[in-house]
């Protein structure tokens, strides 16, 4: 479990070593406090869609989920898609309207980043990973809470490294968009260094 | 209006190239550069789902009600994803098996929303088919020189093909590891922006040095 964790926040981070979220990534990755923001809200979803989509999967969408209706055959593993992206839409906006209700001051400095997070493709992309290596309950719940807290401190630490850069004298062609492909580069390959890291 | 119509075909292919200035679409597809033929697949792909689905909401763009449109344009890319998910299955399994989520993430593909969105809400659908084309093109060019590059200097083939001679099987090249890894491809589409704003100087952004200047979020994904 905790190999698990540690696996999805640092080896296999979704931003770094799958590309998912990448535009929002490089988009809102100016100042820090943003970067911050997007980040929490990033886990928070994460760690509640990821367990949802398995449930949802385990016990309407999967070969064989139908059985006790006497449709042992039914298989509707390709609407999974859809499925998946309506229920996340759905929590988002539901943990919006909560957080309105309950939290107004963490829901005012999330601002505008909860519905933005909807069509973050590292939230899919979690919950498609999810499916494919055939994660449990439990191990979907690490699993979330894993790739969410990896992409948060990548995007945090991203925002750090280019509020610094915004004084450097960089070459003209290279400035903005350019140096922050090559700054995530390196960031990346600082990350695959954690390879093969397991504990005792 | 076939002028215009040539335009919206070849304006985002270089000179407002989806990726490199519009900073769209690069999530799902930078981790299936690896191989060209990878690439190809989900260039084909993504241009099909591209087109159909700004000709699709153009032609109903009168009958959707603004507060719910977002709603009706992700039903509609998913929708056509997965045909195109199911097809990749049924015709090219081991295609598919390579190229594993990643054409099920074309549905939170920034570019297609944000084409469906900008563009093929607005206008007719000729011009929203050429629109999706054109920048269906311009992403695949990216897509296929990276990929291109990192084949070429990673495995020394091109689709699978040896181009270079390996040492393990007695020729002079000894393949880039590294080339194989995520980070190549960051740092090859940096440098690929890097070269075509040293071409193009009206794509440079402007120096924020002064640090007063209001900068502009732009949130797409």
């Amino acid at each position: 479990m905790i190999d698990l964790f540690f696996r999805s926040v640092f080896e296999e981070n979704l931003a770094l070593s799958f590309f998912l979220g990448i535009c929002t990534f490089l988009a809102v990755s100016k100042r820090v406090e943003t970067a911050l923001g997007l980040g929490i809200a990033m886990i928070i979803v994460q760690s509640i869609t990821v367990p949802v989509n398995h449930l949802i999967f385990q016990g309407l969408l999967m070969e064989g989920a139908w059985a006790w209706a006497g449709l042992p055959k039914a298989d509707l593993g390709f609407l999974k898609l859809i499925s998946f992206i309506g229920f996340i839409a759905a929590i988002v906006q539901i943990l919006e309207m909560l957080l309105d209700r309950y939290v107004p001051t963490l829901h005012r400095s999330l601002g505008i980043f909860l519905p933005l997070i909807t069509v973050n493709c590292a939230i899919l992309g979690a919950s498609l990973f999810m499916v494919e290596r055939r994660y449990d309950l439990s191990e979907s719940m690490v699993y979330g809470l894993g790739s969410g807290v990896g992409w948060a401190l990548a995007i945090v630490t991203f925002a750090a490294i280019r509020e610094r850069l915004r004084y450097a004298d960089t070459p003209e062609g290279l400035r903005g968009l350019g140096l922050a492909f090559i700054v995530t580069g390196i960031m990346s390959m600082g990350f695959s260094a954690f390879i093969g890291i397991r504990l005792p | 209006m076939a002028k215009s119509n040539l335009s919206y075909l070849t304006n985002p292919i270089v000179d407002d190239n989806p990726v490199t200035l519009q900073m769209l679409g690069i999530c799902s597809a930078l981790a299936v550069t690896t191989s060209l033929s990878t690439a190809l697949t989900m260039s084909i792909a993504l241009i099909g789902v591209l087109t159909a689905s700004s000709g699709t909401i153009s032609l109903i763009r009168n009958h959707i009600p603004t507060s719910i449109r977002l709603v009706i344009q992700i039903t509609i890319i998913a929708s056509l994803v997965i045909v195109a998910d199911q097809f990749l299955k049924a015709f090219a399994y081991e295609m598919s098996l390579r190229l594993s989520v990643f054409v099920g993430l074309i549905v939170t593909n920034c570019l297609v929303l944000a084409r469906a969105e900008s563009f093929a809400m607005h206008n007719r659908v000729i011009p929203s088919l050429f629109d999706a084309l054109g920048n269906g093109l311009g992403y695949s060019l990216i897509l296929l020189l990276v990929a291109t590059v990192r084949e070429l200097l990673g495995a020394g083939s091109l689709f699978g093909m040896p181009v270079l001679p390996l040492t393990s099987d007695g020729g002079w090249f000894e393949p880039l590891g590294f080339m194989l890894l995520a980070p190549s491809a960051f740092f090859i589409i940096g440098l690929l922006i890097w070269a075509i704003r040293s071409r193009r100087h009206n794509q440079v952004e402007v120096n924020e040095f002064p640090l007063i200047l209001p900068y502009q979020d732009k949130p797409h994904d």
